[in-house]
């Protein structure tokens, strides 16, 4: 077997190593594919749908699609932005989403995302869900409103924390993340040196009193669209 | 906690080998038990299997049979299925809430009787129709549910309900139920005579690779609606790594409007274990398991029976029919409720012990399936063709059928019909003849492959049923002259909405917004560019969603508007003075009107 894999993202040739997926190759040529579920060092949970690219015709999902020898990837194309445009828009309708008085404004995935796509409100209904607040830890704050159910939390906890702190319930529009207890995240173990404190993209489970060490303006997205730092790497 | 629910826990799990992998039956076996699985439950089992509680209560979720809240001993679930609905179900469901006292989502007050709606419980052609905890009573009416509803308020038990019982081994006494199969056409291949155990021997003479060759050369797909070429899945299984293989029989189907396997189950189980047997020898599998979905609990104890008369006669276990070193057996794994588990990695996560959620691919299940080792999964219909390919050849079962499709399928027909039931046509009939055998010449529309497939109109009614042309997994609806087709759609995407897993964006939440749009369309509210909206977000659901379930859900909605675009043309309309028809504020007031005991005053320009 060769130990290189040559494939084109939009005509541009790639090379990558046997056993990566499309946007493990993409992310080291410097080509940013969007997403939101997916992040280093965690099993690529492929829910967010947002990192769809079309291989050889076929849609499937750059963080868990493996790379093969001459495939053709289609990623910056108009309709996949629509395609991405309107998963972007389902998520912010789906929960409650208030970027003017989140403390996450500016390092916000899901806002960079939509920034990043051109989208300044949704164009779907808003669903104003019920989803729980569980202000019962001492460090740590779960807002589930702002929940995507991307899954990093639980991955981390699980696989690398080794806690199994959260999992998801409930199925449909009724999915959400639990916590390891009867009622309350005050009742598990959970730190916040945890690895799955760390891992919200959005500002679901957050860390208490230091929301805004950083003032908005002077956040991460702030200055610089999300994916830039891939894009800076493009050879 | 009381020492009851402990013990009882303790057995249970003991009883499953304290393995997390047979949550499944672990949590089933508790719900039946207390009517719940509660938190000091969860806690327990988590404790007896060594788990985490979180993800014993992720398992209790999912599933539609399992509930953390209490239920009466008694759970009636009146299926809510759209031809359930076109039969009278909502009569019937009114005649519920009056007999009980309770309404929907309720438990009675002596705590004895639950009352719900479950989706198609996959009795169609004999509907309205309703669960009593296992058993089926069907064709239901007003006055059968005052029959109904006060005999099983003198004993509280399902198995002693009065009734008829139905043909076939539906009057079995392991069975005892009133189901009928409505067997309307027999073709040759599933409900011709044939002679049993044939295709098996012919099998044992031959090598595993033969029997593969066999299969392919008989271009046997699979009759579950994906068509996949079963000999090319058992080539990918055996030639797998690894020495331990397993065979799964989906027997899980829950497309509204699908019955045919619960046919095939009551007449053709042994033909059924017969084809899973000939499989693990094909596969190299000595262990299979039938998945059977929680509706069809009432065959269960039948086809436990059929299994240990196959093992006393040596057609399954160790040397079978005398062949050294071929071992197999067959254990059966029951579902709890979810439409999901169809897909067959949803499948094989809900046979681990898990939710029932879809699996990434790759691995496929070929390579990497149950427990991590190469795994087939074949619909019971599929698994039903193959002792008849074995029995006859290869060159006889492609005798019938199209050029594409070989063979026969099996077709379960439902709806404004006069003959409702299963069919066994030849691959290739057109959609014009089959309408005329089940007496539905009327027909608006029709709705093929279940609502994961197509609505289709007149227009397409010349076209044949096959995979080339009209694929199905074989749930076919007739709609009659009279019905909205819009208001199909949406409660079929009613059904979608529901059976979502919600892994995925698209599925959780687009299918949510589909249905939102079409009852705005449907109250009337709706406007030309929600068509249009409709339309893109259907797509986009469609192209982007992770598994078979979200990638066919638009169906409904995609294949509504683009056969019976007239229909919503008619529903929707541009307002004049530009603004959105959306909010209507007295409606909105009113119920604050009504806590207030006087009107609003609302300015208008």
């Amino acid at each position: 077997m060769s130990d290189q894999i040559t494939f084109t993202i939009d005509g541009v040739e790639v090379k990558g190593k046997p056993g990566q997926t499309i946007l493990e190759a993409a992310d080291a040529a410097g080509i940013y594919i969007p997403r939101l579920c997916f992040m280093k060092d965690l099993i690529p949970h492929g829910s967010c749908r947002v990192c769809t690219v079309f291989i050889n015709g076929r849609p499937q999902a750059a963080c868990t699609q493996p790379i093969t020898e001459g495939a053709i990837v289609e990623n910056d194309t108009a309709e996949l932005k629509e395609h991405r445009k309107n998963i972007i828009d389902m998520l912010f309708v789906e929960g409650n989403h208030f970027c003017m008085f989140c403390e996450k404004s500016g390092n916000c995935e899901l806002q960079a995302m939509a920034y990043r796509l051109g989208i300044s409100a949704p164009k779907y209904p808003y669903l104003f869900p019920k989803r729980d607040v569980d202000a019962t830890h001492p460090d740590i704050l779960i807002d589930r409103n702002r929940c995507i159910l991307c899954g990093r939390c639980v991955e981390a906890s699980r696989d690398v924390d080794k806690k199994t702190i959260f999992e998801f319930v409930g199925r449909g529009a009724d999915k959400k993340v639990a916590v390891n207890a009867n009622a309350d995240l005050k009742d598990t173990d959970f730190k916040a040196t945890d690895k799955a404190a760390d891992v919200c993209p959005v500002g679901c489970i957050i860390k208490k009193r230091v929301g805004f060490a950083i003032p908005v303006g002077q956040r991460k997205y702030d200055t610089k669209p999300i994916g830039s730092d891939i894009e800076a790497g493009k050879k | 906690m009381s020492v009851n629910l402990t013990s009882a826990i303790k057995e249970i799990c003991k009883f499953c080998g304290n393995d997390r992998t047979r949550m499944m039956d672990i949590v089933r076996a508790v719900q039946q038990q207390f009517g719940q699985v509660s938190d000091e439950a969860m806690n327990y089992i988590a404790k007896c299997v060594n788990c985490h509680r979180v993800e014993v209560e992720s398992v209790v979720s999912f599933y539609v049979f399992l509930s953390k809240k209490q239920k009466g001993g008694v759970v009636i679930r009146l299926c809510n299925d759209v031809v359930d609905k076109m039969s009278g179900s909502e009569v019937v469901a009114e005649a519920f809430e009056k007999e009980l006292g309770i309404k929907f989502g309720q438990t009675t007050p002596d705590g004895k009787i639950t009352l719900e709606y479950a989706p198609c419980i996959g009795m169609c052609d004999q509907s309205p129709a309703a669960l009593f905890n296992d058993e089926i009573i069907t064709y239901l009416s007003t006055d059968k549910v005052k029959e109904v509803v006060a005999d099983i308020k003198k004993h509280y038990d399902p198995s002693k309900l009065k009734h008829r019982l139905g043909d076939g081994h539906n009057a079995d006494e392991l069975v005892h139920s009133c189901v009928h199969n409505n067997i309307r056409n027999k073709g040759r291949v599933i409900f011709a005579e044939f002679k049993p155990e044939a295709g098996l021997k012919n099998a044992l003479a031959m090598s595993s690779v033969e029997v593969i060759n066999e299969v392919k050369n008989a271009r046997l797909r699979g009759r579950g609606g994906a068509g996949f070429p079963t000999g090319m899945k058992w080539q990918f299984t055996r030639g797998a790594a690894g020495e331990k293989k397993y065979i799964i029989c989906n027997a899980d189907e829950g497309e509204p409007g699908t019955f045919k396997d619960r046919v095939l189950l009551t007449e053709r189980a042994d033909m059924l274990f017969e084809g899973m047997t000939i499989g693990g020898y094909a596969i190299g599998a000595d262990e299979g398991i039938l998945y059977l979905r929680g509706e069809y609990a009432y065959l269960r104890k039948f086809l436990e029976k059929v299994l240990a008369d196959r093992r006393s006669r040596n057609l399954l276990g160790k040397d079978i029919l005398g062949k050294k070193g071929f071992n197999f057996d067959v254990r059966i794994q029951m579902g709890a409720g979810a439409y999901i588990c169809g897909e067959e990695t949803s499948l094989i996560s809900s046979c681990e012990g898990l939710r029932g959620d879809p699996k990434t691919r790759p691995p496929f299940p070929a390579q990497k399936g149950y427990l991590g080792k190469p795994t087939s999964v074949n619909n019971v219909e599929t698994l039903c063709c193959v002792p008849r390919v074995l029995e006859m050849g290869a060159a006889w079962f492609v005798e019938v059928g199209s050029a594409g499709s070989p063979s026969t399928k099996l077709l379960s027909v439902s709806g404004d019909c006069k003959q409702p039931g299963v069919y066994e046509i030849p691959f290739g009939v057109k959609v014009s003849e089959l309408l005329k055998m089940v007496g539905a010449e009327d027909a608006q529309a029709l709705l093929i492959g279940g609502p994961s497939g197509q609505i289709v109109g007149s227009a397409d009614f010349q076209r044949t049923i096959c995979y080339d042309d009209l694929a199905t997994g074989g749930a076919v609806v007739v709609f009659g002259p009279e019905r909205d087709m819009v208001a199909v759609a949406a409660d079929y995407m009613e059904f979608f909405v529901e059976e979502s897993c919600g892994y995925c964006t698209p599925c959780r939440a687009g299918n949510v917004l589909l249905k939102k749009y079409l009852d705005k369309i449907l109250t009337g509210c709706g406007e030309p560019e929600d068509l249009d909206i409709l339309q893109k977000l259907g797509e986009s659901v469609k192209i982007t969603s992770r598994c078979g379930l979200g990638q066919t859900s638009p169906n409904p909605v995609l294949t509504t508007l683009k056969n019976f675009r007239k229909s919503y043309e008619t529903k929707v309309k541009k307002t004049t003075n530009g603004m959105q028809p959306t909010f209507d504020i007295r409606k909105a007031v009113k119920g604050a009107e009504t806590i207030a005991k006087r009107d609003s005053v609302i300015f208008v320009k």
